[in-house]
């Protein structure tokens, strides 16, 4: 074993050298800075997760009080509680904000949390790109938050069709604010998706083979793979959109040889993976929660892995059956149709798995088991509606209407958002060092599992019977008005128990019992080291001998990485042998400057393509100094065995 | 599984589902998307029953489990694990045959919708606008043509063959009483054939969101025997009488010489505007503007008083009239059954 000081006069860590001393020193080379500068410069993966988290569940906020104002709208025939104007903006922005500034960020927040925990390492592999990516998203959701406030929020759906979103029915700058919100979050995902991929193929402990790691960091490895293919769809499809929009282009302006369809194949070759870039982080949870309250290993690893990236792949072959209206030739809307039915046997094998490790296991009906109980009963609803919806007779009667959005509300909330509140009740030991109330929690489990579906599962027979989406308001007569009624009662009791859910992290964060290390008892990584962890994560870096490293009785662990300076340990992609140590990047507000000066360039690109030349000289300026050759105090060195 | 047989029982009650209602199945192409959906409903609702099954054991089992074992960790005996192997082959397997039964059935729908486009059709062409849908009546001969708007007439048993097109936005026709929805895209043409096969009064609404006053662009069907539908298309061929006297004479001067000539067009007058919907025959329509209101007098007076009132957002400019004149207009509007 190394001694405390190595021969080239470094400090590292070793059986010696160990304990609070350790501690201390590894805390004072990892923290963050103190006060507000300290926060705005933090490069740490937990501080970022954590503001990516609020941030996110803020949006989820703000685009449940659209959905409740779309609710109270909707309750009864003729309504005029909301003029049109403002409807079409709610129902858009409700789309975009939960979709762009809440569905996707809320599982990046999780990721970049947990991931680095989950696998045994100090930080991500790129942490100024996190916090970059965090500036950008922040950006985004606030440019269109005030533009709505200032009543020029976008008014062409979460999917600005065009040419209703184009220059000719869209004049003002509504749609152009939507546009760029895209371009910041797609930079974000893009962002995160790189430095995740990095992290987790070259950053795992010693010993955490790929067939090792936990499913839900498998399921993050296929989610970012599927942003790095799928953003940059959107992003061209909006920057076409921006050009059209502003100088004059004519992409979809079939009249000038354009082509107006062309919107609807670049939007959905992103829309639809985006799907399943937030429900696989969720299946990734529902493995992980499984796992630790049945006290078993998750049964059909194998086929689990392999199931997730089966839905990664197929994903990218199912969008033209959001297209299936827009008379494009029978025989191709057939592949389309086999695709999107195909997609369910992977889904449909995760979902055997996690049966059947309940089955054999010994379940605790906790709270976190109890999400996914209520997600597989919820989920299943959505992905078979989600089979007749392949089916293309069957969607073009019911395509654009109610039944759809009881679907993908069934597939998102039953299928991500559930999860999601389990994970969040699981892991908020880990993120805050405190429990969150087991009987708060149960409580808001039931009446959101019951008022879900008495919000939700009306809006399929609304649609069989006839009720269009993106009306904002229906004749007396139609047979609508008792259904519509239900849901809206549903949506009032649906959004108290949410609050329920927030009080109940509120208050636990004050108040909570304090959690120890492992409260569950569980099998990860993350639950090695303290609730919530030091800045550096793990004193000494874990060795991983199988697939559940905290159930074993030994837990070995490796020496030698550099204390005074921030050091990491790199490993190869396949097997994790350790590899090469690397320095980490030091607390910077290079990013939040780069952040700050892309921000200028988009904006004022809604106003001047000028500013596309004059603002990219300020970006290249901060990128310059975030990448100026730092005063290394060393270069990657051989890890010394 | 109560919801499942609340939803087939609305959907197999057939033409008791309302005016605007895919349970409807009042056309052929509506009856067999109908009969698919059944076959997916139940199919759905018998693997769902499966699901629900399978996660009721796994949790009483998984329970039982708890009790008896006092340990935390550990993992089932292997051999119980190769059973679970097996059975997730199984359940692959015969999750892919369901989804392959229900893909043929679904092609073979598409089959049968795409054959039925044959004998003589009634010729349609409908061309959607913000917000309101112009339809022709395309003929041979071009002065058997007939141009109206918000609504179709149908006769029953005969295949219609909708071409449709649009003048702006993308819109979507769809009458769920009779067939699904086709989208009405600018630059590109499509075609809906419907067949429907009984007799009565439908509604169709657009199904893509086309901008602020979607939610009011409706349009009346009307599914009526051959022979009342010649009677209607006859009547459409009839140019108005121009009034001769009265209230109404003096509204057919307001119409010609304020702004509501130079949109809307009156066959037999100089009104020949081509933006706006067709008032030739608007009197004889069951509803005006796009299916918003029902056509009384009073409904017309207070649409031509202040069109924004009724649909904001809408390209009907507010005309300044006198009470007078607006009775006048009103009138003579009622004139043009």
């Amino acid at each position: 074993m190394k001694p405390e000081y190595d021969p080239d006069g470094y400090r590292r860590d070793g059986p010696d050298f160990t304990g609070e001393p350790l501690h201390a020193k590894l805390t004072e080379t990892w923290r963050d800075g103190p006060g507000l500068l300290g926060w705005i410069r933090s490069v740490d993966h937990k501080s970022i997760g954590r503001r990516y988290l609020v941030t996110a569940l803020v949006f989820l906020a703000l685009g449940g009080v659209l959905a409740a104002l779309m609710r109270l709208q909707l309750s009864g025939a003729e309504r005029e509680i909301i003029g049109p104007d403002r409807y079409n903006q709610i129902f858009t922005m409700h789309g975009t904000t939960m979709m762009f500034l809440f569905a996707v960020p809320v599982m990046d927040a999780m990721a970049i949390y947990l991931v680095p925990l989950m696998i045994g390492t100090r930080n991500t592999a790129f942490p100024r790109l996190n916090a970059f990516s965090y500036w950008m998203y922040l950006a985004g959701g606030l440019l269109l938050w005030i533009a709505f406030v200032l009543n020029v929020g976008p008014d062409a759906g979460w999917f600005s069709y065009v040419p209703l979103a184009g220059p000719e029915f869209s004049p003002g700058k509504r749609i152009d604010v939507w546009a760029q919100m895209v371009t910041f979050t797609e930079v974000a995902a893009l962002a995160v998706a790189v430095s995740l991929t990095a992290t987790i193929l070259k950053k795992r402990a010693p010993g955490m083979t790929l067939a090792r790691m936990p499913l839900f960091v498998w399921s993050i490895l296929v989610v970012s793979l599927m942003v790095i293919f799928s953003m940059p769809s959107v992003a061209t499809a909006s920057g076409l959109l921006l050009s059209d929009r502003l100088v004059g282009t004519q992409f979809y302006n079939s009249y000038e040889f354009g082509d107006s369809l062309l919107w609807q194949h670049l939007f959905w070759f992103f829309g639809h993976p985006e799907v399943y870039i937030i429900f696989l982080p969720a299946a990734g949870f529902v493995s992980e929660i499984v796992q630790a309250f049945t006290g078993r290993r998750t049964f059909g690893y194998t086929a689990i892995v392999l199931a997730l990236i089966a839905t990664g792949l197929l994903a990218f072959g199912l969008w033209v059956h959001h297209m299936f209206a827009t008379g494009l030739p029978r025989l191709g809307y057939a592949f389309y149709t086999a695709a999107s039915m195909a997609v369910s046997i992977p889904t449909g094998i995760q979902i055997f798995c996690w049966l059947a490790t309940i089955w054999t296991g010994r379940p605790r009906f906790m709270v976190p088991l109890l999400w996914v109980v209520g997600f597989v009963v919820t989920f299943v609803i959505g992905g078979l509606s989600g089979v007749m919806l392949a089916s293309v007779p069957i969607d073009l009667q019911v395509h654009d209407t109610y039944f759809v959005v009881a679907h993908f509300h069934y597939v998102l909330i039953g299928g991500a958002v559930f999860p999601l509140l389990g994970a969040i009740t699981y892991w908020f030991p880990k993120f805050t060092g405190r429990m969150m109330s087991e009987r708060l929690g149960k409580v808001g489990f039931w009446l959101s599992f019951l008022s879900f579906h008495a919000t939700f599962f009306p809006m399929h027979i609304m649609g069989i019977e006839g009720m269009p989406r993106r009306i904002y308001t229906y004749p007396a007569g139609m047979g609508w008005e008792t259904l519509n009624l239900i849901s809206s009662l549903g949506a009032v009791v649906f959004a108290t128990s949410v609050g329920i859910f927030v009080v109940n992290m509120l208050l636990s964060l004050r108040k909570g019992e304090r959690a120890p290390d492992n409260p569950w008892n569980a099998s990860g990584l993350e639950w090695a080291t303290s609730s919530p962890p030091p800045p550096y994560n793990f004193a000494h870096l874990p060795i991983v001998q199988d697939h559940t490293p905290m159930w074993n009785d030994e837990r070995p662990v490796a020496y030698g990485l550099r204390v005074e300076d921030r050091e990491m340990l790199i490993s190869t992609v396949i097997e994790a042998v350790p590899d090469v140590r690397e320095p980490s990047p030091n607390p910077t507000a290079w990013p939040l400057i780069a952040a700050a000066a892309s921000t200028v360039l988009f904006v004022a690109s809604m106003f001047t393509p000028w500013a596309v030349v004059i603002g990219a000289v300020p970006v290249a300026a901060a990128l310059i100094a975030w990448f100026w050759p730092k005063d290394m105090n060393h270069e990657g060195e051989p890890v010394i065995e | 599984m109560k919801r499942a047989f609340a939803i087939s029982a609305v959907f197999a009650l057939g033409g008791c589902g309302g005016i605007q209602s895919a349970a409807g199945r009042d056309g052929m192409e509506g009856s067999l998307i109908g009969g698919l959906f059944e076959v997916f409903l139940w199919t759905t609702a018998a693997v769902y029953l499966f699901v629900l099954a399978y996660l009721a054991i796994a949790l009483v089992r998984g329970r039982r489990h708890r009790r008896e074992a006092a340990g935390l960790q550990g993992q089932p005996p292997p051999d119980a694990d190769r059973k679970w192997r097996t059975g997730l082959i199984v359940f692959t397997g015969a999750t892919a045959l369901i989804l392959a039964g229900l893909t043929i059935a679904t092609w073979l729908t598409d089959r049968a919708l795409a054959k039925a486009e044959q004998d003589s059709p009634v010729e349609i062409e409908v061309i959607g606008h913000q917000w309101w849908w112009e339809v022709r009546y395309d003929d041979p001969i071009p002065s058997r043509m007939v141009r109206t708007a918000n609504e179709l007439h149908l006769p029953v048993g005969r295949n219609a063959r909708i071409t449709l097109k649009s003048n702006d936005v993308i819109h979507s026709l769809w009458v769920p009483n009779l067939a699904g929805k086709q989208d009405l895209i600018p630059g590109r043409i499509a075609d809906l054939v419907l067949h429907p096969e009984r007799t009565g009064v439908f509604r169709a609404q657009c199904a893509e969101f086309c901008g602020l006053q979607h939610a009011k662009m409706a349009l009346d069907v009307t599914v009526e025997s051959e022979a009342d539908f010649g009677r209607w298309k006859a009547a459409q061929l009839r140019p108005p009488p121009v009034p001769t006297g009265g209230g109404a004479l003096a509204g057919y001067s307001l119409f010609q010489s304020r702004q509501c000539s130079s949109c809307h067009a009156i066959a037999g007058t100089p009104a020949s505007g081509m933006v706006a919907p067709d008032l030739s025959h608007v009197a004889s329509r069951r509803t005006i503007a796009a299916g918003t209101l029902p056509t009384t007098h009073a409904n017309l007076a207070a649409w031509i008083d202040d069109p924004q009132a009724v649909k904001p957002g809408n390209n009907m400019p507010e005309v300044p009239l006198t009470e007078a004149e607006l009775g006048a207009v009103t009138a003579y509007l009622e004139t043009l059954k």
